[in-house]
């Protein structure tokens, strides 16, 4: 990702898997760092979409961004997939595994 | 670049930067409605859902590829009518910036990929060295178009989460 300007401090780390019952916990989306898309940009989008507070939604876009991968959301299979057509629909890079 | 005014996110393009985004509008209209699978820019804007299971991820296209691409389209062609040819003022309702931003990431993906942009990738070094090179050239266009979505599109963020 890309940032501008500002320069980012690295919050403490923490999971980022809410809690969900163990039977649905089996599917996860995985959204992947990209060269393109910008820093704020990506937390707008994990705010909008997921209604993550703006901290949580800038972990996750750090962990994108610092570890290549996030998971972002956990669930029923079929939620995944929703949630991966979603995120191209805003171009970000994900995909659908089992957790 | 935008600003906010109020609701709204408003900016001012004069000619020359709406002729080069109406543009950028069009040629990703025109991909989006040919696609070429072969394309990395393609893949990129339509990836694998099941990087590992092609079958699958085939299965997954073939339920969403459609209102995928139907929706791309809608969003560039956003761009083809919120902006005069002569340019001028572009003012912006939350939903409409909701598309401006993903038609400008789908533009910036496109073109991104086009230049081989990498997480180490400096636009600005990239042009100067491009422009050194021959100052003509296609790549110092999409560089300079690049750079510019950049900020456009940064700018257009700021102004919505404010």
């Amino acid at each position: 990702m890309v940032g501008m300007a500002a320069p980012q401090t690295v919050p403490v780390e923490t999971p980022d898997v809410d809690e969900v019952p163990d039977a649905d916990r089996a599917w996860v989306t995985i959204v992947w760092n990209d060269p393109v898309n910008l820093m704020s940009y990506v937390t707008w989008v994990f705010q909008k979409l997921f209604g993550y507070s703006r901290s949580k939604a800038e972990r996750l876009m750090l962990d994108v961004h610092h570890k290549g991968r996030a998971i972002v959301s956990s669930g029923a299979r079929e939620r995944m997939e929703y949630d991966a057509s979603r995120l191209h629909g805003y171009g970000l890079w994900a995909t659908v595994d089992q957790g | 670049m935008f600003r906010r005014k109020g609701r709204h996110c408003v900016a001012y393009f004069d000619e020359h930067e709406a002729k080069v985004l109406r543009q950028c509008a069009a040629s990703m209209a025109a991909m989006l409605s040919d696609l070429d699978r072969d394309d990395p820019a393609v893949m990129r804007l339509f990836p694998d859902v099941y990087p590992e299971d092609p079958d699958e991820a085939a299965e997954f296209r073939r339920f969403t590829e459609d209102d995928l691409k139907a929706s791309k389209l809608e969003h560039v062609t956003t761009i083809l009518s919120d902006l005069l040819e002569s340019g001028g003022e572009v003012r912006l309702n939350e939903e409409a910036a909701d598309r401006w931003l993903r038609a400008l990431t789908d533009v910036r993906l496109t073109l991104g990929t086009r230049l081989g942009v990498e997480d180490e990738t400096d636009i600005e070094t990239e042009l100067d060295e491009a422009v050194l090179q021959d100052p003509t050239s296609v790549r110092v266009g999409q560089l300079s178009v690049y750079g510019f979505l950049t900020l456009l599109q940064e700018s257009l963020v700021a102004a919505l989460s404010r």
